[in-house]
């Protein structure tokens, strides 16, 4: 009987070994290990033996099941195992074709370039104004000092209507309407197109600016330094940036400032872009004049404060290398789809 | 105003190179454009004297020359027509680099050897004021390097004056800074009366005197208008970027860029009458120095004589009047024009002179009689002459006076933020020419010099105290203080979250002009005239747009043409709507769409764009305020196919259109037709609401798919609103599934498929429940649109 067992055992682990597919291999497991199995029918035919022989064939054929029953077991998981395998392989894919879906447009570089500047000030505290591009000449130009036939109006190529109505030439009037319309502190800036009739390689008809207002008590020109450099840093993400302010002359401040940045392009040696100069003038400002104060219904001798503007497409052309003013209203898609 | 650096170091001369005076210029507030070279570089070339002059014996127009350098005699073949014994001229020697890199070495022409050139004025980069040689006076001393001889080691500045800086359009005005700012003293040229030599007056009338205040007036005869003018006026006229004419002419513009004074020379015997300074009749003919005949309006200020206008006061002589060739005798002119008199004129006739340039911004009030004797000398040091006294007239009510203004040392400190010191503050100002008075500790009354007329208020004291105690001197600090801060209404959405929305479905943000041509808005939007400007650029920028549609089609026209196939293109921005009372100024968003529904990928057909993308796209927009009182209705618009267009509502107010372009329009301009627009006001979008917490039911949901067969025309919107009325709260959802017309379902119908959501809040729906609902579904449906259940 024993002899049988050994015979049984080594046919079974032959079978399992050969078991091609997980059927096959639990056909092998009936037909061996199984209520009727062979292997389980040697335990049946113990009750043959004598009492000193039984439990030891019985252990041996437990322990001829058990490594049949091993052998299932581990034929078993590598059958599961290479299925597994074969189903993988079978649904791989050329992971370096393209995905699929809407991809994100882009916004405008202008409007990239305003909402950094627009972030600076926002974190400082100023309030996003707006006001109308149609303007009239008072808020355009009588409420900041710019009366009839100043030379200064020789500076803005005017668009008009014809009926007193024109086209602002700067952002500038938003001071005016803000301080009309609210009572000291002012903290505000105001982005928004602006335009001039002048058209070549350098101007377009319309462009943006970003005006600057902050009028409270003690403010000083200290103030308006410290905030434009920071900004000016900020935008240009440079710690060490050079920043000069050169005196100026606008009629609404006093006194006023032209703003230079070491040119960003060369580092301030001189370059191309800032004529060798190693300076890139950036913007204007200055400390608001008692007279717009009053046309904006605030006491000059109470309050004082500060104003800037700068024009957004320069800061953009210079922080992104763009390199002709035009390309900004021809909306080109290759050209807006570098700014995602 | 442009002006060589010799020149003004005549007049102050601070210890310090060009890079630093150029510096300090620019840091002062007059601010430096360009620095450039009076000539280009050039190397080799001394004063030369022609020691001899023959014909050349194989060529009519060459000379051979013996050219004495002061050390050697070199043979030199001239071409110059002037060339002659005697002469000095410029010489370049062998081994000299003239400008352009061009090498003098051992020629020979026409068989003549050749050591070197005799140069003309243009082959140094200076200006030809004849044809040929550069003549050279007689006591040129030869073999001096001529760079030397003729100051050409010089540079030309030239300053962007601010329009409040009009002192400083004369080399006088700059060099009162340059002294200011390195405390030299100012050493102007001795200017003495010119005694007359005889007793003509020709007599003036001022009509006007608020426009002429004053108005000097000398007769000058027997001048020779053909004399040279002398080599150094010259080129310092050529510096400033002015040319040579004649003596006189010169002389005046001369004294016009030292002083800052315009003059003007009347050739005296074409005037009759006398001189009257005068407001123009309307009509009056004049024509000017630059050969224009002007038709002159009443608020012109002009000279005049018995005859007619003879120049446009401030800004221009007229021609017949001129100065010419057989001019002898001469009035001289140098007056005041008030700047309210002479601004924005020169303008209004399309003219800008360097007169009217500084008459505009303001003239030294009390320079006049200097600046006549000042030209008259120099008139009779080069074209000589017989000078008269000076005659005129002068209000000197009329003339500015300079304002006596208080300033206050707490103040500045007020402005600037930190304080100067008294005695700095007294010194600067006393620098400037500023007549200080003290008035008490920190307190001063200030009277500025004529020329700074520009000094009204403390502020413009300030001002200078700043500039020239440097402004980068001045502290910086970031302003502390609670920002004013307005309120941030979470229920709104900003606009940054609506472009970014459309950026992140693929849509690139354009920037249009806020102008666009006539036509295309007409095409566009006929219904609302647009406002048209006076005067734009080009008449395809001539009116402010109504619609935004009209820019996005004219960029997609362009982009088209550039062989792009997809597009999908937003702006946001004012549309300009005049009303019967005012203009309408409003933000609005738009958009196009074109091309294929999605990128191009490789495993899916390309599908193009259909109103239902543009309509998603607009849906995800109105999605961001939360706000389910949006509807759209079918509408139409003069851009869109009335078949595929609809009007989008909130509360009933129309909000904007979306749809596709209408074939004819896309025929007009040249646009294919399977292209949509979208346009919004923005104000409906951006308001939103806050969220409102609703329970969640625990309740099992129960879905009832119906279809239903309805005339084509039934708009799905009006069934499934009909639907939702017709059930309660317990109807959680309504969703189209599936619309099909074809086969089994009759010309002129559609089978509609909707999917309905059941759910109570507090219970499990029963069977009988939901199907009482169905019931009441399917008998409002065909009550109301002869809707038919399929089954």
């Amino acid at each position: 009987m024993m002899e049988n067992l050994e015979t049984l055992v080594s046919e079974a682990l032959a079978q399992v070994a050969e078991a091609g597919d997980a059927r096959v291999l639990d056909e092998v497991r009936v037909r061996y290990l199984g209520k009727k199995g062979e292997i389980s029918a040697l335990l049946k035919s113990l009750g043959g033996l004598g009492p000193e022989e039984r439990p030891k064939a019985g252990a041996l054929i437990n322990e001829g099941k058990q490594r049949v029953q091993d052998a299932i077991e581990e034929r078993k998981s590598l059958l599961q195992e290479q299925v597994l395998n074969a189903r993988l392989a079978e649904e791989a894919l050329d992971v370096t074709l393209p995905g699929r879906g809407e991809m994100p447009g882009a916004l405008h570089p202008v409007t990239r370039m305003r909402r950094r500047m627009e972030d600076f000030f926002l974190r400082l505290g100023f309030d996003i104004a707006e006001g109308p591009e149609v303007e009239d000449d008072y808020h355009n130009f009588e409420a900041l000092n710019i009366p009839d036939h100043h030379p200064a109006r020789a500076m803005h190529d005017t668009f008009y209507f014809g009926d007193g109505r024109l086209l602002r030439t700067h952002t500038s009037p938003v001071q005016v309407r803000v301080m009309k319309a609210g009572k000291p502190p002012f903290r505000i800036i105001a982005p928004g197109r602006v335009y001039r009739c002048d058209s070549d390689l350098t101007h377009t008809p319309m462009f943006h600016q970003v005006e600057g207002l902050l009028v409270d008590e003690g403010i000083t020109f200290a103030d308006l330094k410290g905030t434009v450099a920071e900004f000016l840093k900020f935008v240009f993400e440079v710690d060490d940036l050079p920043v000069r302010f050169r005196p100026s002359y606008f009629p609404f401040t006093e006194p006023s400032a032209e703003v230079d940045v070491g040119c960003v392009s060369c580092g301030g040696k001189g370059c191309r872009v800032c004529s060798h100069s190693g300076w890139l003038e950036i913007m204007g400002c200055g400390m608001v004049h008692p007279k717009v104060l009053e046309h904006g219904g605030v006491d000059p001798e109470r309050y004082t404060g500060f104003a800037f503007g700068m024009g957004i497409e320069r800061l953009t052309m210079l922080r992104y290398g763009v390199n002709d003013l035009r390309l900004f209203f021809e909306n080109d898609v290759r050209v807006l789809s570098q700014f995602a | 105003m442009r002006f060589n650096e010799a020149w003004l170091r005549e007049w102050a001369n601070p210890d310090i190179d060009t890079d630093t005076l150029v510096h300090q210029l620019t840091m002062a507030g007059l601010e430096v454009d360009a620095v450039e070279a009076v000539v280009p570089a050039f190397s080799g070339v001394v004063v030369g004297r022609i020691k001899s002059c023959q014909p050349h014996p194989d060529a009519d127009k060459l000379r051979l020359c013996e050219v004495d350098d002061g050390t050697e005699v070199f043979p030199v073949v001239c071409g110059a027509p002037n060339a002659r014994e005697g002469l000095k001229a410029p010489f370049a020697r062998i081994g000299a680099v003239l400008p352009g890199d061009f090498k003098i070495k051992k020629a020979k022409l026409r068989g003549q050897p050749s050591e070197g050139m005799l140069c003309g004025a243009s082959e140094l980069g200076m200006e030809d004021l004849i044809d040929g040689l550069l003549e050279l006076p007689e006591d040129a001393p030869v073999g001096t390097d001529i760079r030397d001889y003729l100051g050409l080691n010089d540079t030309i500045i030239e300053v962007d004056l601010t329009p409040n800086r009009a002192d400083c359009l004369s080399l006088c005005g700059v060099a009162r800074e340059v002294g200011v700012l390195n405390r030299v003293p100012l050493n102007e040229p001795a200017i003495e009366p010119v005694a007359p030599g005889i007793d003509d007056v020709f007599p003036v009338t001022v009509e006007d005197a608020e426009a002429c205040p004053r108005y000097l007036g000398r007769v000058i005869r027997d001048v020779n208008v053909s004399a040279p003018t002398p080599l150094w006026m010259v080129e310092r006229l050529r510096r400033a970027g002015l040319r040579s004419i004649d003596p006189v002419v010169d002389v005046t513009n001369y004294v016009l860029l030292e002083l800052g004074q315009p003059l003007h020379a009347f050739d005296l015997n074409r005037l009759s009458d006398g001189i009257r300074v005068r407001r123009a009749q309307a009509g009056e003919r004049l024509e000017t120095l630059d050969e224009q005949t002007l038709e002159l309006r009443d608020d012109t200020l002009v000279i005049a004589d018995g005859q007619g206008p003879l120049a446009l006061a401030g800004i221009m002589g007229g021609r017949p009047s001129a100065v010419s060739a057989d001019t002898r005798d001469l009035f001289l002119e140098c007056a005041f024009f008030s700047p309210l008199a002479v601004v924005g004129k020169a303008r209004s006739y399309g003219l800008h002179t360097d007169s009217s340039h500084r008459f505009e911004r303001g003239v030294d009030p009390a320079l006049q009689a200097r600046a006549i004797e000042r030209a008259t000398a120099l008139i009779l040091e080069i074209a000589g002459g017989r000078p008269g006294p000076v005659s005129g007239s002068e209000d000197t009510a009329s003339l500015p006076a300079p304002a006596a203004i208080e300033l206050y040392a707490d103040h500045a400190t007020r402005l600037l933020g930190s304080p100067l010191r008294n005695d700095e503050i007294v010194d600067i100002l006393q620098r400037l020419g500023m007549d200080v008075s003290e008035q008490g500790e920190g307190h001063w009354r200030v009277t500025a010099p004529s020329w700074r007329f520009d000094m009204a208020i403390e502020q413009d004291l300030i001002e200078e105290l700043a500039r020239i105690h440097g402004y980068d001197r001045l502290p910086n600090r970031v302003p502390a203080g609670t920002p004013a801060g307005n309120t941030q209404y979470e229920h709104k959405v900003p606009l940054r979250r609506l472009s970014d929305a459309l950026r992140d479905r693929g849509y690139m943000e354009a920037i249009t002009y806020s102008f666009v041509a006539p036509e295309i808005l007409a095409q566009v939007d006929p219904d609302h005239p647009p406002l048209a400007l006076l005067n734009p650029i080009s008449a395809d920028l001539g009116v402010m747009r109504t619609t935004l549609m009209a820019g996005l089609l004219t960029t997609a026209q362009r982009n088209l043409n550039r062989q792009i196939d997809r597009l999908r293109l937003f702006e946001t921005g004012l549309r300009f709507v005049p009303g019967e009372q005012e203009l309408t100024q409003q933000p609005m968003v738009a958009g196009l769409l074109y091309g294929s529904a999605a990128p191009a990928h490789w495993q899916s057909k390309p599908r193009a764009v259909d109103f239902y993308d543009l309509k998603g796209d607009v849906e995800s927009l109105l999605a961001l305020s939360a706000s389910g009182d949006f509807r759209f209705v079918a509408a139409t618009h003069p851009a869109l196919h009335p078949g595929q267009c609809a009007r989008l509502e909130r509360d009933g107010e129309t909000v904007g259109y979306l749809g596709r372009i209408h074939p004819r329009l896309a025929a007009q301009l040249d646009l294919p037709t399977d292209l949509y627009l979208f346009e919004l006001i923005l104000e409906p979008l951006v308001t939103g609401r806050l969220p409102r917490f609703q329970p969640v039911s625990e309740f099992p949901r129960v879905q009832r798919d119906l279809a239903f067969v309805v005339a084509a025309e039934v708009a799905a919107g009006d069934m499934l609103e009909r639907v939702r009325e017709t059930c309660d709260e317990r109807l959680r959802d309504v969703q189209v599934f599936d619309v099909y017309q074809g086969e089994h379902i009759d010309h002129g119908y559609k089978s509609l498929a909707m999917t309905l959501t059941f759910q109570d809040a507090s219970s499990t729906l029963r069977d009988d429940q939901v199907n009482a609902l169905v019931e009441a579904v399917v008998s409002q449906l065909k009550q109301r649109f002869n809707a038919n259940l399929r089954v």
